[in-house]
């Protein structure tokens, strides 16, 4: 049993600001809490790299196959990052991996969304991204350390994601009426889905007070949603973009932007497992890790020749 | 379901060096079958835009750290040393203004 005094110190810790370091004593709820969240992270970071990877042998340009070759890198170096910090909490990454693969572990329903232009490329570097800052920047003073660190590294290589997807989509408003309406039309179908990325609203996120408390999150769901739609509108507008609600307006009384009803019941549904990737997003991982499993091997047979070499010489 | 056991290559922590002249900090870990594909894990990891100039890894299990539960006793000897601070002494007036 955690006794009542060793909790009200480590809330105490976590008033002061103090950060919490993996040997620290933590509840374990706040373990297990983190690694759900930093998990589901790593999983996302690493799913995220499908729909886009589906695009660069076709992207237009060799300049944009590299630039999106490098930003996919980043995203598997981002999920490397979180599945290290995750680690430190006393859990294997083989382990975190299984759960992905072949057990209950989710990741973001953003990456269950088909690609299917190569403006879509351009939308999810802008809105994708874009709503993924938002939800970093804040992570980046998370109350546990390793989580913290891991995220003000992300933060640094996350503002190049966005901006290239935006410098992008900023060229193509400017282009042929084709290329506007094919931007217009990822637009389109990107807005809704990545205002959910921020998860549900606050009166059905059960989680979120205890996060809160603890300081793993710092704002709520509804506070990151609003300041992302915030700075869109601006964003949009800037280079001759609509966003798909008639329902948006300014509001004078709270200087922030009213926006329609998110359509939840997609959300949920691709949750579910019923939106259009989801199926094969997991397939697809499944066959990676399965057929990267004689490389594995071979690393381990190597590295056991050598240390036998090794033994012998001395 | 696959093995977990293919996926046993052991953990390696990273400390990079930013600029020559810094010292190396931890940056975080990465797996590897041998040192020599840590080294190229954590720079492929860790420094892909020019982070490190140096790279050390180091197997985890070869690192030893105090524990929180010492925190008091084990610096405790540092607490009671003020004599170990240049505020603990005093200088003539006219000399302090200029340091
Ligand atoms: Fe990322
Ligand atoms: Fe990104």
């Amino acid at each position: 049993m955690e006794n009542q005094e060793k909790l009200d110190e480590f809330q105490a810790r976590i008033d002061a600001g103090e950060k919490i370091e993996p040997k620290d004593w933590m509840p374990e709820r706040y373990r297990q809490q983190l690694i759900r969240m930093m998990s589901q992270h790593a999983h996302s970071e690493i799913v995220g790299m499908l729909p886009e990877g589906n695009w660069i042998e076709r992207a237009p340009s060799l300049k944009r196959k590299l630039v999106l070759l490098a930003k996919v890198q980043d995203e598997a170096g981002h999920g490397l990052y979180l599945y290290s910090a995750t680690e430190t909490l006393g859990i294997d990454r083989s382990e975190l991996v299984d759960q992905y693969l072949y057990g209950s572990a989710k990741y973001s329903s953003i990456f269950n969304y088909p690609t299917m232009t190569y403006a879509d490329i351009c939308a999810i570097g802008w809105l994708v991204d874009g709503a993924a800052i938002v939800n970093q920047t804040m992570l980046a003073r998370s109350s546990y350390g390793p989580y913290s660190r891991a995220n003000v590294r992300i933060c640094k290589e996350e503002s190049f994601h966005k901006k290239q997807g935006y410098e992008m989509l900023a060229k193509m408003a400017d282009g042929t009426p084709e290329q506007q309406k094919m931007a217009q039309d990822s637009v389109n179908r990107w807005w809704w889905p990545s205002l959910m990325m921020f998860g549900p609203h606050d009166s059905d996120s059960p989680n979120s007070a205890e996060l809160i408390k603890w300081q793993v999150k710092l704002k709520t769901n509804d506070e990151l949603r609003q300041h992302f739609v915030d700075r869109m509108v601006m964003e949009a507008e800037a280079i001759g973009m609509e966003l798909p609600d008639p329902d948006l307006e300014y509001n004078e009384e709270t200087g922030h932007w009213d926006f329609g009803d998110i359509p939840w019941d997609e959300f949920w549904n691709v949750v579910k497992g019923n939106g259009v990737m989801n199926r094969k997003r997991i397939k697809d991982r499944r066959a990676a890790h399965e057929n990267g499993e004689w490389v594995r091997e071979a690393a381990n047979a190597y590295a056991r020749k050598k240390k036998l070499q090794q033994e012998k010489a001395s | 379901m696959t093995d977990n056991n293919n996926d046993n290559w052991p953990l390696w922590e990273v400390f990079t060096q930013p600029k020559s002249g810094k010292p190396h900090e931890h940056a975080g870990s990465v797996h590897a079958a041998d040192k020599e594909m840590a080294l190229q894990n954590a720079r492929d990891t860790y420094a892909r835009r020019n982070e490190g100039v140096s790279i050390w890894v180091v197997k985890s299990k070869h690192i030893t750290a105090s524990t929180p539960e010492d925190m008091g006793p084990f610096f405790d000897p540092a607490n009671d040393k003020p004599y170990r601070h240049p505020q603990f002494y005093s200088v003539p007036r006219a000399v302090k203004k200029r340091s």
